[in-house]
């Protein structure tokens, strides 16, 4: 005999759907609705309902954060909550990490489409947990839990949270593995897993679960955080439905996304202009002499070109076509990620403010090419660290939509890019001495939540306060992170110059800082960031792109003498050419111009600096206001002489007012200077074309860069014709690569 | 919110505060910007010729006779907006490390064996009007193609400027 399905009206899931997806295929819209009969009927009460689900999602949040002890989720806030529709998609959200919204409806349309409802069934009190990057997840470190909502015998809906690990288990400590190569170094996977019923998450799961990571206790606490929000949520759905009825909740929460798709064709078309908007970004992956296992040792660099195509009706279409391969490193992405960052980025630059929800995923078309790190298709390759393309590559979809918002006369709005969320000192240590002596600290600084933010076409960019993917844009008090990695105590955290990208207004500007290892053993240490390559897309309309991040560390040092003598030490790398580091210490000093670096062991009194990432600038640095540059020179953003060279300003620095002084005429002189530079080193379109096809053509382009066009021609004949048509090169052309 | 013609003039010359220019960016737009940057815009300019899109700090799409051409304030004509203005610039590329350290310090910059930069000069004020950061043989980059018409007739719901 036939069961019964749990969906409505007896259907099962799949039916669901099915019928969901058949419905938006045929009119265009969600779940085929024509008109928000609710809103029109009644605005007031559907407004309220909508808050009330909102503002139950933010309060599940906010308490759910106090049940965790990771600091990653108390201090950063690395979580958020959703509310889903039968089907997987979210009608609302909390705040917080909102790259999850849209993964956590694949991981409950994976558990439909695999037929969870027949085995291992569906039911109410029943706890899912998932983290696999396969089936709608970034990498495996965030795990999110995902509980069936009932009434009256049907599922009518789904919550989820997700929390941010500080370890997943995976081949080194850390969140964000660099050195991981395959599936099996990610560490440990849950793939839509069930883990408990009766709202009770099972014995055995815990026991497995706190051995397969390096921090079971932030392990259990981040378990029941996610699960405690997630019955909060369940019971404001049960008090709506009360309040509302169940018929009214059910056409509520699909309206309300249709809504959210209608809105960002308004938002599209009140803030762009239709048309074709392109931009690029590329990531250096430096593994050549660090790889552990032979088939990684290998330099590579990712093409991320993007095209946006605006449509007449206010839909879009996004294209990653002519990206570069996947491979045998971590930085690949899956589809759960790429959908994750498109969804990211159009919270925070078109629907910020209104109904939040998978509406704004429907009314834009995607496109990750199959083969390429935007979609590799293997599921055996890494997926630890796919932000290491993911971050720059959304820079792309950022400066692309500015370009409209610039023509449209949205000045303001405009943003050329965000800093690197990157950097994050990783690895972790076992205390040898004191009150922890035998215990394992995990070294997960979230510094990288404080980034900086791009110029926009009318200010400067935010300095250290912003981050596109984090939800908390804040550096993290040192002490708290002292708390739970008091192996690696800092020396100071002070602005760092000449990080902020160059323009007519100035990306936003960052810190350095140097801490050192303590009272520990077996320590590892490890980073991830661009080095080789500038970060993201860059400028805009003349701006530059901010800094770069290097590597600094010394070993074997002096640094106990020099504690017990109370000389000075280093405190910053502010001059990379004759720095603190140098004149301070004695030992091994290593510099290395590469952001991402494998995991090396350091021992007591080793020192490492680490520095955040600016943001791109914005217009001709030339044009730059001199009371702004002044400002820039006292708040240490800039050195006068990196402030000489790009925005051609003399100054001085007055030893009794103890202030940077402009010398106007010499600065009108130099900038003279600089302009007839421009001149005399600058080349016409024709003679530059035939100086760039060279490198093309005559083999001389490094390894990494010529298999990276390789890849591209490869992967897209779009992409590869429009590369030859530019160049005049003939249509069997191919990259020779070793 | 509606922004009035004297606080627009004054954020485009990057005079406001941020106290100023917060709420203009929280509030609801002013659908009425567009034709107002635009009357500003060409107030400014030295030339006669009709703005019909603004596209970058310094250039502008504007009718020219039957065509539409992209101009720099100064009064450099690209020619054919839907040709990549970039392609008439003067251009200055960085790929070598001394042309990258005359920008930033050692070990800030990009290695010029990945990454190149490349500056983009208007032939006629030698303004810098755009700086790309690309592996060495990346083609120019076309940022922005606006569907002109399209967005006149069924955004606006009016002829572009220059068809009456």
């Amino acid at each position: 005999m036939e069961s019964k399905g749990i969906g409505w009206d007896g259907k099962s899931l799949k039916e669901m759907l099915e019928e969901s997806e058949k419905r938006i295929e045929e009119k265009k819209s969600y779940y085929g609705i024509e008109r928000l009969s609710l809103k029109e009927e009644n605005p007031f009460k559907y407004e309220r309902a909508y808050a009330s689900l909102r503002g139950a999602l933010v309060s599940a949040r906010e308490t759910a954060l106090h049940v965790a002890a990771s600091p990653i989720v108390t201090e950063i806030g690395e979580l958020c909550f959703g509310l889903y529709t039968p089907e997987g998609d979210s009608i609302a959200v909390s705040t917080g990490i909102l790259v999850h919204i849209h993964t956590m409806s694949e991981g409950i349309k994976f558990m439909i489409r695999e037929g969870y409802e027949e085995d291992p069934t569906i039911n109410q009190g029943d706890i899912f947990l998932n983290n696999d990057p396969q089936c709608g997840n970034v990498h495996t470190t965030d795990v999110q839990t995902l509980i069936p909502i009932f009434w009256e015998g049907e599922l009518i809906g789904w919550a989820g949270g997700v929390t941010h690990q500080i370890d997943i288990g995976g081949i080194t400590p850390g969140h964000t593995l660099v050195s991981s190569i395959q599936r099996f170094d990610d560490g440990v996977y849950y793939t839509c897993r069930k883990i408990g019923s009766n709202d009770k998450i099972w014995r055995d799961h815990m026991i497995n679960a706190k051995k397969a990571v390096r921090s079971p206790m932030y392990w259990e606490l981040d378990e029941k955080c996610r699960l405690a929000g997630n019955l909060m949520i369940r019971d404001a759905v049960y008090e709506f439905i009360e309040s509302e009825g169940i018929d009214y909740y059910k056409k509520f929460i699909r309206e309300a996304i249709e809504e959210g798709r209608q809105i960002l064709q308004k938002r599209v078309k009140e803030r762009l202009i239709p048309g074709r908007y392109r931009a690029s970004s590329f990531m250096d992956l430096p593994m050549k002499h660090q790889a552990w296992v032979p088939i990684a040792r290998v330099d590579r660099m990712a093409n991320h070109p993007v095209e946006i195509v605006v449509k007449e009706d206010g839909t879009f279409s996004l294209s990653f076509d002519g990206a570069s391969a996947g491979g045998a490193n971590a930085f690949n992405c899956d589809k759960g990620a790429m959908e994750g960052g498109q969804w990211v980025l159009l919270t925070q630059i078109l629907i910020y403010g209104d109904k939040v929800n998978d509406g704004a995923y429907y009314a834009v078309e995607k496109d990750y090419p199959l083969g390429s790190w935007a979609n590799p298709g293997d599921p055996y390759l890494s997926y630890q660290a796919p932000w290491g393309n993911l971050i720059p590559a959304y820079t792309t979809m950022m400066k692309c939509l500015s370009y409209g918002l610039f023509a449209r006369g949205y000045r303001e709005e405009v943003v050329p890019g965000y800093g690197f969320t990157g950097d994050s000192i990783q690895g972790g240590g076992v205390y040898n001495a004191g009150p922890l002596k035998g215990e394992r600290w995990m070294l997960s600084t979230f510094e990288i939540s404080g980034q900086g933010l791009g110029a926009s076409a009318v200010r400067d960019g935010l300095n250290w306060g912003y981050a596109m993917w984090n939800p908390e844009s804040d550096l993290g008090d040192v002490e708290t992170w002292e708390l739970f990695q008091g192996g690696i105590p800092y020396l100071s955290r002070k602005v760092k110059p000449n990080i902020a990208g160059y323009g007519k207004y100035r990306g936003g500007g960052n810190y350095g800082s140097v801490a050192f290892i303590a009272n520990s053993e077996k320590v590892e240490f490890f980073a991830g960031r661009e080095g080789l390559v500038f970060h993201g897309s860059g400028g805009m309309h003349g701006g530059y792109p901010n800094s770069t991040s290097y590597r600094l560390q010394a070993t074997n040092t002096n640094l106990k003498e020099i504690f017990q003598n109370k000389l000075d030490y280093p405190i910053s790398d502010d001059d990379t050419t004759n720095g603190e580091f140098e004149r301070f210490l004695q030992g091994d000093i290593e510099r290395k111009p590469i952001g991402t670096i494998y995991p090396i062991s350091l021992q007591n009194y080793d020192i490492i600096h680490f520095s955040e990432s600016g943001g791109p600038g914005y217009g001709d640095p030339l044009e730059r206001k001199v009371g702004s540059i002044k400002q820039d020179l006292d708040d240490g953003l800039y050195t006068s002489e990196i402030v000489r060279r790009v925005f051609g300003v003399i100054s001085e620095f007055d030893d009794t007012a103890k202030e940077w002084k402009i010398d106007i005429e010499a600065t009108n002189k130099r900038r003279e200077v600089i302009r007839n530079e421009r001149k005399e080193k600058s080349m016409t379109f024709e003679d530059f074309w035939e100086y760039e096809r060279k490198k093309i053509t005559d083999g001389s382009l490094y390894e990494a860069v010529k298999v990276m066009y390789s890849d591209s021609l490869n992967l897209s004949k779009k992409w590869g014709k429009e590369f030859k048509q530019f160049w005049k090169l003939s249509d069997d052309f191919q990259m020779e690569v070793k | 919110m509606k922004e009035d013609k004297k606080t627009l003039e004054r954020m485009l010359r990057g005079d406001l505060s941020w106290e100023q220019l917060k709420p203009i960016i929280a509030d609801q737009k002013d659908s009425n910007r567009f034709d107002m940057i635009i009357e500003i815009l060409q107030e400014k300019l030295k030339w006669k010729e009709q703005i019909i899109l603004p596209l970058h700090e310094h250039l502008y799409i504007v009718s020219k006779g039957a065509k539409r051409i992209v101009k720099c304030d100064c009064g450099y004509e690209f020619g054919d907006y839907k040709i990549n203005w970039k392609t008439k610039c003067r251009i200055r590329v960085r790929d070598t490390i001394e042309q990258i350290e005359e920008l930033y310090p050692k070990d800030m910059g990009s290695d010029p064996k990945w990454e190149e930069l490349r500056e983009y000069y208007c032939p006629g004020c030698f303004s810098l009007l755009d700086v790309e950061a690309v592996p060495p043989g990346y083609p120019v980059i076309f940022n922005f193609l606006p569907d002109i018409d399209k967005f006149y007739e069924k955004w606006l719901g009016r002829n572009p400027p220059d068809k009456g």
